[in-house]
């Protein structure tokens, strides 16, 4: 079978042919006749200079095709033909973020943890990005909204399922989405997407089905996570993405996940968890996590992480605000478990995973920098060693 | 160094031809911006000159800087000077110094050749906005006045690119013409401006779209024969303002098709398919489908006029000595000299209608005529999609290129809509049906009324199938400035 990948094609419905695409496209990609003007999809290379230069918006479309358009196809058209059904689960798209991007540009924020150019694990799929844009979202509709923290608990945070209705929607574990809120700002401009990681594996929330579940904490005064977290079953969402190329999840059963995260950072380390358990089980390399959270209450996930056996996940589940105990945070619990980190720190199978608030990575980088020493290494230097073979990633926000 | 790519803010102009370090071109500049200003300032009424609009400027002359939205007033818009980044090692495409290379300044005996030129081109900009001026005061919609700006704005940008040249490169005399850019004016008795379709006031949205798709793609097809110049600021200007060219193509397109398809949808709805009970469908508050016909065929023959007479010296000198190529010269597959190639142009014998080959070189006129009605025909095709999609009966069509010609052969004979022959007695009888009358002025005119509500669109017009910047429905494209 063809690998699935995103065709770049202009709208003749719209498009007034003025050929200022073809002008200004570097690489003759796009080309007319007396009908249309077509993009040759084995030679756009979707460097996106004729998008802003369009003066309709007719060539910012996009479709994920097992086999690409043809020129000859495109000529005939009349109008766009819609999204086709793609089986898009091992979807291979070389996708390619632009530059100018913002979404881009907010990832590489919360990347920067990592202390240098993140990378994608050796063995991870090649992950789809930007198949869904300002300029295109997909509609998804709400298919559930669960509390994950107790009522009453000073944190909200919501289990969100969308459906895609059966178009395309190839997210992996670790790679997040874009949800624009409806209506403008104080300026009167439209809201931009915000960012939420997805915690569910490739194959959706429920496997098969290609739905998508978002961690959504509720945020005083957040225009975005207010309207995510007040959505009821049926209300339609728009949609971008998916995001993200190298927060990823390694393919390799023998890979081990370390996996440390607080609050709404456990989105992507669910899904691995789910996608894991879904494919090798036991049979894998293992995972250990280090999940903070005020307390049980306000954890989420709390219930349904402690029915996974110790056998596929190690969990620590770490308190900060337990009545009658000391502030206990993950790096706290990090240098109690050292010898299981410094294990995981030597193994060259060991990919280690960090996601939350910013203000956790000071403490965390701590952590490991004095576990790194007690086995004889540098810690920015091992860092760095891990990081550029795709083996470290940051996401914090 | 000098960076050719990113607009430089550190004059007063911003541009990206190194201005600071030309002392020279930045000081006549800077002494005709005040009266350009002052031009625009004048010109435009005073509440939309207060409003913010949601206008594209470029920043950088690349793809990636070209089109930067945000709220401006019109009067603090940057306009600059922006060529087209130079191509290294460029040729000269065609006529006799062809395969030479690109001139960077202007040779001693095209000099004055190049001048007008420039000037003609330089003239119908601000002749444009001029006729345009009113036109906010009747916009159908907030999204149509924002179009109408930026394409004002655009068109005031054109002019500068202009005086930039006869600035920078024809030394004081080239200065006095960019003063006379200012000081003509269109519609004035004293001094108008140098062709005549641009002295004529728009009277309404209609014919702005008309006037858009027609006669701007007059200026399209000159923009790119100048883009092919062999003086290579003028080809950089021009390929640069091409891209901004394609713009006003998309509003004019766009806005008749709008049009149509309001009329369209509204005789569906009450139940009408004949597209000629125009009574009927006037009433239902859009413009029947015959009167944008006549619309149409006015404009069309107006715009063909633009480009002078079938047979032309100047125009054969102006291709010979590489000052202007034909339409994508690049792509043509011939000698680029045509030393011995002819071309069919259309002729009149004894009042009929004939094509006879003359030399190529002297039918330079007559190919980007040919080259336009191609490309002006597309978007009527495009228009005919969007009535067939609704069912009703009824196709617009390009007249036949003799009807209502005041410049060219067929100027002064009578020939109806379809090329016919016709006495001057069936001709005053045809007229009626064939070119909007004040009746059809005085209904289409009943209709401009404002609609500046956010998302609402008057009834003669429908909404935009894609939003500018891919801006939602009920965006507010302009903040009315409410004196």
């Amino acid at each position: 079978m063809n690998t699935p990948l995103k065709q770049h094609l202009i709208d003749p419905e719209i498009c007034i042919r003025c050929y200022t695409c073809e002008m200004t496209c570097p690489v003759g990609a796009i080309e007319h006749d007396d009908n249309n003007v077509v993009v040759n999809a084995e030679t756009c290379n979707f460097c996106m200079d004729c998008i802003p230069v369009c003066p309709t918006g007719s060539i910012d479309e996009w479709r994920v095709v097992d086999t690409p358009y043809s020129l000859e196809e495109q000529y005939e058209w009349m109008e766009l033909p819609e999204q086709g059904e793609v089986a898009v689960a091992d979807s291979a798209d070389a996708g390619v973020e632009s530059g100018t991007d913002p979404v881009a540009a907010l990832l590489a924020e919360a990347h920067k943890g990592a202390g240098g150019k993140a990378v994608a694990p050796v063995s991870a799929t090649k992950p789809t990005v930007n198949l869904y844009n300002l300029g295109n979202p997909v509609e998804a509709v709400v298919q559930g909204n669960y509390r994950l923290t107790a009522e009453g608990s000073d944190s909200d945070v919501r289990h969100i399922i969308l459906d895609f209705q059966g178009k395309p929607f190839p997210a992996l574990e670790g790679q997040s989405l874009g949800i624009i809120a409806p209506g403008t700002d104080a300026e009167g401009k439209a809201h931009l997407p915000r960012l939420y990681s997805v915690s569910s594996p490739r194959d959706g929330e429920r496997a098969g089905y290609h739905n998508v579940s978002l961690t959504v904490k509720r945020e005083d005064g957040g225009t975005c996570s207010n309207y995510v977290c007040d959505l009821k079953k049926g209300d339609t969402v728009q949609v971008t993405g998916p995001f993200g190329a190298t927060f990823l999840m390694p393919n390799d059963p023998d890979a081990r996940l370390l996996m440390i995260c607080t609050g709404t950072g456990s989105a992507p380390m669910r899904a691995f968890t789910m996608a894991r358990q879904r494919t090798v089980g036991k049979k894998s390399g293992g995972m250990v996590m280090f999940f903070g959270a005020r307390t049980p209450e306000s954890l989420p996930y709390f219930g349904p992480l402690n029915k996974v056996p110790s056998s596929v996940l190690q969990k620590h589940l770490v308190f900060s605000r337990m009545p009658g105990q000391d502030k206990e945070y993950v790096q706290d619990r990090m240098r109690i478990e050292e010898d299981i980190v410094a294990d995981m720190l030597e193994d060259p199978a060991t990919h280690i995973y960090i996601c939350g608030l910013k203000e956790m990575e000071e403490g965390v980088e701590r952590a490991f920098t004095n576990i790194a020493e007690s086995i004889g290494h540098q810690w920015r230097n091992l860092r760095d060693v891990l990081r550029e073979e795709g083996r470290y990633h940051v996401e914090t926000y | 160094m000098l960076d050719l790519i990113n607009v430089s803010y550190d004059t007063q102009i911003p541009n990206n031809v190194g201005l600071s370090s030309d002392k020279k071109v930045l000081k006549a500049l800077e002494k005709w911006h005040p009266g350009y200003i002052d031009w625009w300032n004048k010109l435009i009424p005073q509440n939309f000159q207060e409003s913010m609009v949601y206008l594209r400027t470029a920043v950088s002359v690349d793809p990636k800087g070209w089109a930067k939205f945000d709220y401006v007033k019109m009067p603090e818009y940057r306009w600059g000077v922006l060529l087209a980044p130079q191509v290294e090692g460029r040729v000269i495409p065609c006529g006799e110094h062809m395969g030479e290379p690109a001139w960077q300044e202007v040779p001693g005996e095209y000099r004055n050749l190049m001048k007008r030129l420039i000037v003609i081109q330089g003239d119908t900009e601000p002749g444009s906005v001029e006729q345009q001026r009113f036109l906010g005061l009747t916009a159908p919609s907030l999204y149509d006045m924002r179009n109408l700006f930026q394409v004002n704005v655009e068109e005031g940008r054109h002019l500068w690119a202009m005086v930039y040249l006869l600035q920078k490169y024809f030394g004081k005399d080239g200065r006095e013409e960019a003063d006379d850019l200012l000081i003509r004016s269109s519609g004035s008795e004293e001094a108008p401006r140098m062709l005549g379709a641009f002295n004529e006031e728009t009277p309404d949205w209609l014919s702005f779209f008309m006037f858009t798709y027609f006669t701007d793609r007059d200026g399209k097809m000159q923009l790119e024969s100048l883009a092919q110049s062999g003086f290579d600021p003028l080809s950089r200007t021009c390929r640069f303002m091409l891209t901004e060219e394609a713009h006003h193509m998309f509003v004019g397109e766009t806005g008749v098709g709008r049009t149509i398809q309001a009329t369209c949808e509204a005789m569906n709805k009450a139940g009408i398919s004949d597209p000629y009970d125009v009574n009927k469908i006037r009433d239902l508050g859009v413009i029947d489908l015959p009167t944008i016909q006549k619309k149409l065929n006015l404009h069309y023959t107006l715009s063909l006029d633009l480009f002078g007479q079938e047979i032309s010296t100047n125009a054969a000198n102006a291709f010979n000595a590489g000052i202007k190529g034909r339409y994508m010269e690049g792509r043509i597959d011939d000698d680029h000299q045509l030393k011995n190639d002819t071309y069919k142009v259309l002729d009149l014998e004894d009042g009929k209608i004939v094509e006879k080959d003359v030399p190529a070189l002297t039918a330079i006129n007559m190919r980007l005529r040919d080259d336009y009605v191609r490309d002006a025909s597309g978007g009527v095709g495009r228009w005919n999609k969007l009535i067939e999609k609704t069912g009703i009966e009824f196709e617009l069509k390009l007249p036949h290129q003799s009807f209502n010609r005041k410049i060219g052969v067929f100027a002064g004979h009578n020939f109806d809509p379809d090329g016919n022959h016709v006495s001057g007695d069936a001709f005053d009888k045809g007229l009626p049906n064939w070119l909007p009358t004040h009746g059809d002025g005085d209904f289409i005119q009943s209709l401009m009324k404002p609609c500046y509500e956010p998302g609402k669109f008057a009834s003669w017009i429908a909404p935009p199938k894609v939003g500018i910047d891919n801006k939602p429905g009920d965006f507010e494209y302009v903040k009315l400035h409410m004196a």
